[in-house]
């Protein structure tokens, strides 16, 4: 199956922010990487936990200028868990900047920043089309389609959207699927989560729950869980691309992103059939991959991506 | 401060009514609510029969359309909090920002509250949801510790309700999607977590086995007690060892702190388990009666009776309970 190039619509590539705990270094070389990557948006900030600092939204704003630079969009990401005054304030903080677009991933994000363009993140709830109408009189100007919505609310949301508004899809990576109080990593190693010691640090891709017959079902990282297998919808593009979906999201792991972007631009622009870029994307995701949301199925299912070994 | 009790059907109602409730929280026979349990919930003959039960004793009644509405579907929503608004109801508990508007537009005089769904956990969040829809209360999500609790409560001019007794959701509600990563159904989309019809039991030579949409998330030996099967509360492997990965099969109760949950200016305190039986909401209501009324008469002095915590430790899932994210250790 060859994805067609003929439809006017193609959507463009973006970057989501990296999830996990990476030192600076390695974020550094990632995003020099990645502004050489065929994405065309790229998500900066810390999302999941206030308590990593190793860089700071001075910093971001600065990776921020120089994705700008390089002709792509930077947005800024904010936290998914807002909970104390502390990280309010760095929220409200990062929101009273007006020279980047900002990604709401709290519903606190939303009290600040009313009344200008913004992102609505994944896990804002925006189920339907009355909340999309609501948000965009508010200055919604994308949204990202929550995960566990498939092709069906897809359609209907972007049948019904306001004009202007931008859908994004969760396109490639571990699934983002739930945020606790609790530091799982910590909690797994023993550890209480004011004295972390930053463990999450030591997996770059999360730490694996495996079910007890040995399959990878959950990655643990930090407040956040995800799932093991990694969601892609490389084999609905031609699905997506006929509904007028605006953004594919690619979220960062530890290898091979900048590969992934290559394989989806290919695909997308008619150089690589899907046939080949499944095979590529299958080596680069070490638990296997899933698309069952996307079909309205199981999340961790995989109708359209099936593996050789279950 | 408010005790407001759970309501599956017309018997746990006036359970719930006779023991002390000030207040029942229900649902509707569908999935607008977050307990759409085969056999739960009330029927427009029980609703009347209900509210007219509750309010002739002074009680308040909660309908509970927490869920998320979909484009497809969408009118279940709105028909149920027109039908609700028609019933007289106390308030309206809703999650969804699309239904919020709605209701607030067509019915002003309505009451609404956030609901636990609703996942406003700070007051930027709240101060939003309170300007577009006047909500007049919010059930914040079990995330944060009670010293957040009471800071919450001072930083916004809302009602603040929270979780005192009962299951214990580890993720921020509204916002876990574990349930249809294994079912293809979750709490938003289908109103249930883990829904039974997923869930398969199995006998085998190294022990029992609990699947949920086919993925094994217990295997205990034989003659190891059984909980309701929660995939949060399953054990798996985590680097080389078997633990549970996200938490214990343990459940809520927060008696031991009562006297600090009042001191922080909480106006109610919900018990959690509208799928729970007439039996457990009478026992759970009478208990915490008794403990609001002595902690309201003498906080300093008020400690949890022996009798109480046997009492509510015989009706918990689990068995075991935590004072849950209230306490900062628990993070």
């Amino acid at each position: 199956m060859t994805s067609s190039s003929n439809s006017s619509h193609r959507p463009r590539l973006s970057l989501g922010s990296i999830l996990y705990l990476w030192p600076r270094e390695r974020v550094m070389d990632f995003y020099a990487e990645m502004i050489e990557s065929p994405v065309d948006v790229i998500y900066l900030g810390e999302t999941i936990c206030s308590k990593r600092r190793q860089l700071r939204p001075e910093d971001y704003w600065e990776l921020a200028e120089r994705v700008v630079a390089a002709g792509k969009q930077a947005v800024v990401s904010t936290l998914a868990l807002i909970e104390s005054d502390g990280e309010l304030k760095t929220l409200q903080r990062i929101c009273a900047d007006e020279r980047f677009m900002i990604e709401a991933n709290d519903l606190g994000a939303l009290g600040y920043l009313e009344g200008r363009p913004f992102v609505a993140g994944h896990s804002i709830n925006l189920y339907n089309h009355r909340t999309l109408a609501f948000l965009a009189e508010r200055g919604l100007a994308r949204w990202v389609l929550p995960v566990e919505l498939g092709r069906e609310t897809a359609a209907d949301l972007l049948r019904l959207r306001p004009e202007g508004v931008e859908c994004e899809l969760f396109a490639f990576g571990r699934l983002p699927l739930a945020y606790s109080a609790r530091c799982f990593t910590a909690y797994n190693r023993n550890l209480a989560k004011d004295d972390c010691q930053f463990c999450c640090g030591d997996y770059p891709d999360g730490l694996t729950v495996s079910t007890q017959d040995g399959q990878p079902f959950l990655t643990l990282n930090g407040i956040q869980t995800q799932s093991a297998n990694t969601h892609n919808l490389l084999p609905a593009l031609d699905e997506v691309r006929s509904m007028g979906v605006d953004l594919l999201r690619i979220s960062p792991q530890s290898a091979h992103t900048a590969e992934v972007a290559e394989v989806f631009a290919k695909v997308l622009d008619g150089e690589m059939d899907t046939a080949e870029g499944m095979a590529k994307l299958r080596d680069w995701a070490p638990s296997g991959l899933c698309d069952g949301y996307w079909t309205g199925q199981a999340g961790h299912s995989a109708g359209l991506s099936p593996m050789e070994t279950r | 401060m408010e005790l407001v009790c759970p309501a599956g059907n017309l018997p746990m109602l006036k359970a719930a009514v006779d023991n002390g409730a000030n207040a029942v929280y229900i649902g509707f026979r569908d999935d607008t609510n977050a307990r759409h349990f085969a056999g739960l919930n009330f029927n427009d003959k029980q609703l009347d029969q209900g509210i007219k039960y509750a309010h002739d004793r002074g009680v308040k009644v909660f309908v509970a359309i927490n869920t998320y509405a979909q484009p497809n579907g969408w009118e279940r929503w709105t028909a149920a909090v027109d039908r609700a608004a028609g019933l007289g109801v106390d308030a309206i508990i809703l999650a969804d920002m699309g239904v919020l508007d709605y209701a607030a537009d067509r019915y002003p005089n309505v009451n609404l509250h956030l609901s636990v769904q609703g996942s406003a956990t700070n007051p930027s969040a709240i101060g939003f949801m309170q300007r577009h829809f006047g909500i007049k209360r919010v059930v914040v999500p079990r995330v944060l510790s009670l010293a957040q609790v009471a800071h919450l409560i001072k930083e916004t001019s809302v009602p603040v309700e929270i979780f005192g007794f009962g299951s214990l959701c580890v993720m921020v509600e509204g916002r876990c999607l574990l349930s249809s990563y294994a079912t293809g159904q979750s709490p938003n989309t289908f109103g249930a977590c883990s829904p039974a019809a997923h869930v398969e039991w199995r006998d085998t030579a190294t022990g029992q086995e609990t699947r949920l949409g086919g993925i094994l998330i217990e295997r205990r030996s034989h003659g190891e007690a059984a909980g309701y099967p929660t995939l949060c509360k399953g054990r798996y492997h985590v680097d080389g060892e078997l633990r549970h990965a996200i938490e214990e099969p343990t459940s809520l109760n927060t008696l031991d702190i009562l006297p600090d949950v009042m001191a922080a200016g909480v106006t109610a305190i919900k018990i959690e388990g509208r799928q729970r039986s007439t039996r457990y909401v009478s026992q759970v209501a009478k208990v915490w009666r008794e403990a609001i009324d002595a902690c309201t008469r003498n906080p300093q002095a008020f400690r949890p009776k022996e009798s109480w915590n046997q009492i509510l430790a015989q009706v918990s899932e689990g068995t075991q309970t935590t004072i849950g994210p209230y306490e900062r250790t628990w993070h």
